[in-house]
């Protein structure tokens, strides 16, 4: 059963399609190759949340849909939940 | 739809030539004054409605053109049969009386000052009745489904707006665009993040720059009045809750809504009305009753609304046609919902399948089928408010 899905190859997040428990070899797909990918969730991603696909450190771009969506406040592991607490607008 | 390439619906031609869904005898407050004496008539006169709003007083300038665009707009939509308007003195009533008259329907005003709300109601229920034994006698006919208007707006979007009930409205648009559709999508502010690519999207490089233009005064608009990051704002409480992080992501999500092909015509102005078949995009709000009054009032007569984690909005008189792919949002709030894409995030059905599925659920709806929001009474009609008022 698929765990996540993954915009387009360029992404470095995945969403939960659904709940996704710490610990888990949660499994994914690309939307644009239907290749899958499978990623070690380190927290809960919740139905509809983002896993990281790598690690990011702080400034990094988070890419979704193969563009920018914001910047990265807090360093992330691959595995993590990334939401409000590490990215942000680059806007207002 | 690949078989059919001009699928018929069964609707309302109007005296002006457009098809309306809906039959619908209005009673149309001029000013929140008249609100009362509307909601009398309609209580009297089954099978009227009556549209409350808050504004219509001391408006000025820019402000009161786009008050009186929506107003005799909403009235001259072809989900409307005929209209009744009420005002406090004549003559602001009788220039939105005269501007629905030009589509050729029935239309009458009355004004209270002079009369008393009494005797106004009494008159106006006079001619309520007529106009709803009248309309009630109007019969469908086929119609091509090309003819029928159709706008977009999501709401209360999360990721999975993105991944499947956005695209879903995108892959139905290319289709109703290529048999010479009218479309429209708009949100200014939620493009934000993406508007180079809705630039892109525009039917030459001219048009779009003037989305940038129009998108960019908008912008400035926030900007100049933001106390905060918009954090609590744009992206909504719900968004976050859904998943969503930031207004670029929103944006991109967002933009799922118009498609992989089409290109939009032009830039319209709030409540105005394309002049031709196609795509186009449209300067409104990113709230919800907001966007889709101005829609109504620009003619629309079906509108998409994919949601996420739940948009509950509705319009008098232009249905709202519900989706949604959150699994969560389909089985808890499932008296809102027109129609489940939550398929797609299980693998088992792909955008193609589910563009088809939410035509097929707009060609009920032209025939008659009542969406949920229609069934639930949600009529949130909400004019735009460029300033305050004189």
């Amino acid at each position: 059963m698929i765990q996540f899905l993954v915009h387009e190859k360029a992404d470095n997040v995945g969403v939960a399609t659904v709940d996704i428990k710490s610990g888990e070899k949660a499994k994914g797909l690309y939307m644009d190759s239907q290749k899958p990918v499978q990623v070690k969730a380190l927290q809960d991603i919740p139905l509809g949340h983002k896993i990281a696909l790598t690690k990011f450190k702080k400034d990094d771009a988070v890419i979704k849909y193969g563009h920018d969506i914001g910047r990265v406040v807090a360093d992330i592991k691959t595995g993590e939940h990334v939401h409000i607490h590490n990215l942000k607008t680059r806007r207002w | 739809m690949a078989k059919t390439k001009t699928p018929k619906v069964f609707a309302y031609r109007r005296e002006n030539g457009r098809v309306g869904i809906r039959n619908h005898v209005l009673i149309l407050p001029l000013d929140d004054l008249s609100n009362a004496a509307c909601e009398k008539v309609a209580y009297n006169v089954k099978g009227t409605k009556a549209i409350p709003h808050a504004y219509g007083r001391l408006q000025f300038g820019k402000d009161l053109e786009l008050f009186f665009r929506t107003m005799i707009g909403t009235g001259a939509n072809p989900n409307v049969a005929a209209v009744v308007v009420i005002g406090i003195e004549p003559e602001w009533t009788n220039l939105i009386v005269k501007g629905i008259a030009k589509t050729g329907k029935p239309v009458v005003g009355f004004s209270i000052e002079r009369f008393g709300e009494f005797k106004t109601v009494e008159m106006a229920c006079w001619k309520a009745k007529e106009y709803v034994q009248w309309a009630s006698e109007l019969r469908r006919e086929e119609c091509d489904l090309k003819e029928i208007w159709v706008s977009v707006k999501c709401g209360e979007s999360d990721t999975t707006s993105g991944l499947a009930s956005n695209p879903t409205v995108g892959n139905a648009i290319d289709k109703l665009v290529a048999i010479g559709a009218t479309c429209c999508f708009g949100e200014t502010s939620e493009i934000t993040g993406a508007e180079m690519v809705c630039k892109e999207r525009g039917a030459s490089p001219k048009i779009g720059e003037k989305f940038m233009k129009t998108w960019q005064t908008y912008e400035d608009m926030i900007q100049s009045h933001k106390t905060d990051d918009l954090s609590g704002s744009q992206p909504t409480k719900g968004n976050i809750r859904g998943g969503l992080t930031t207004i670029e992501e929103k944006a991109f999500g967002n933009l799922q809504k118009i498609g992989k092909k089409s290109k939009y015509v032009d830039v319209l102005d709030k409540a105005e009305a394309p002049t031709g078949p196609g795509l186009w995009y449209m300067d409104t709000s990113s709230a919800a009753a907001e966007a889709v009054t101005l829609w109504a009032a620009a003619g629309f007569v079906a509108h998409f609304f994919p949601t996420g984690q739940g948009n509950i909005i509705g319009n008098p008189i232009e249905p709202v046609i519900k989706l949604t792919a959150n699994p969560i949002t389909a089985k808890t709030m499932s008296e809102h919902v027109d129609y489940d894409c939550s398929a797609i995030l299980r693998g088992e059905m792909t955008l193609d399948q589910s563009g088809d599925n939410l035509l097929q659920m707009l060609i009920r709806t032209c025939n008659g089928r009542r969406t949920a929001q229609e069934v639930l009474g949600h009529e949130e009609f909400v004019l735009t408010k460029l300033y305050e008022s004189a």
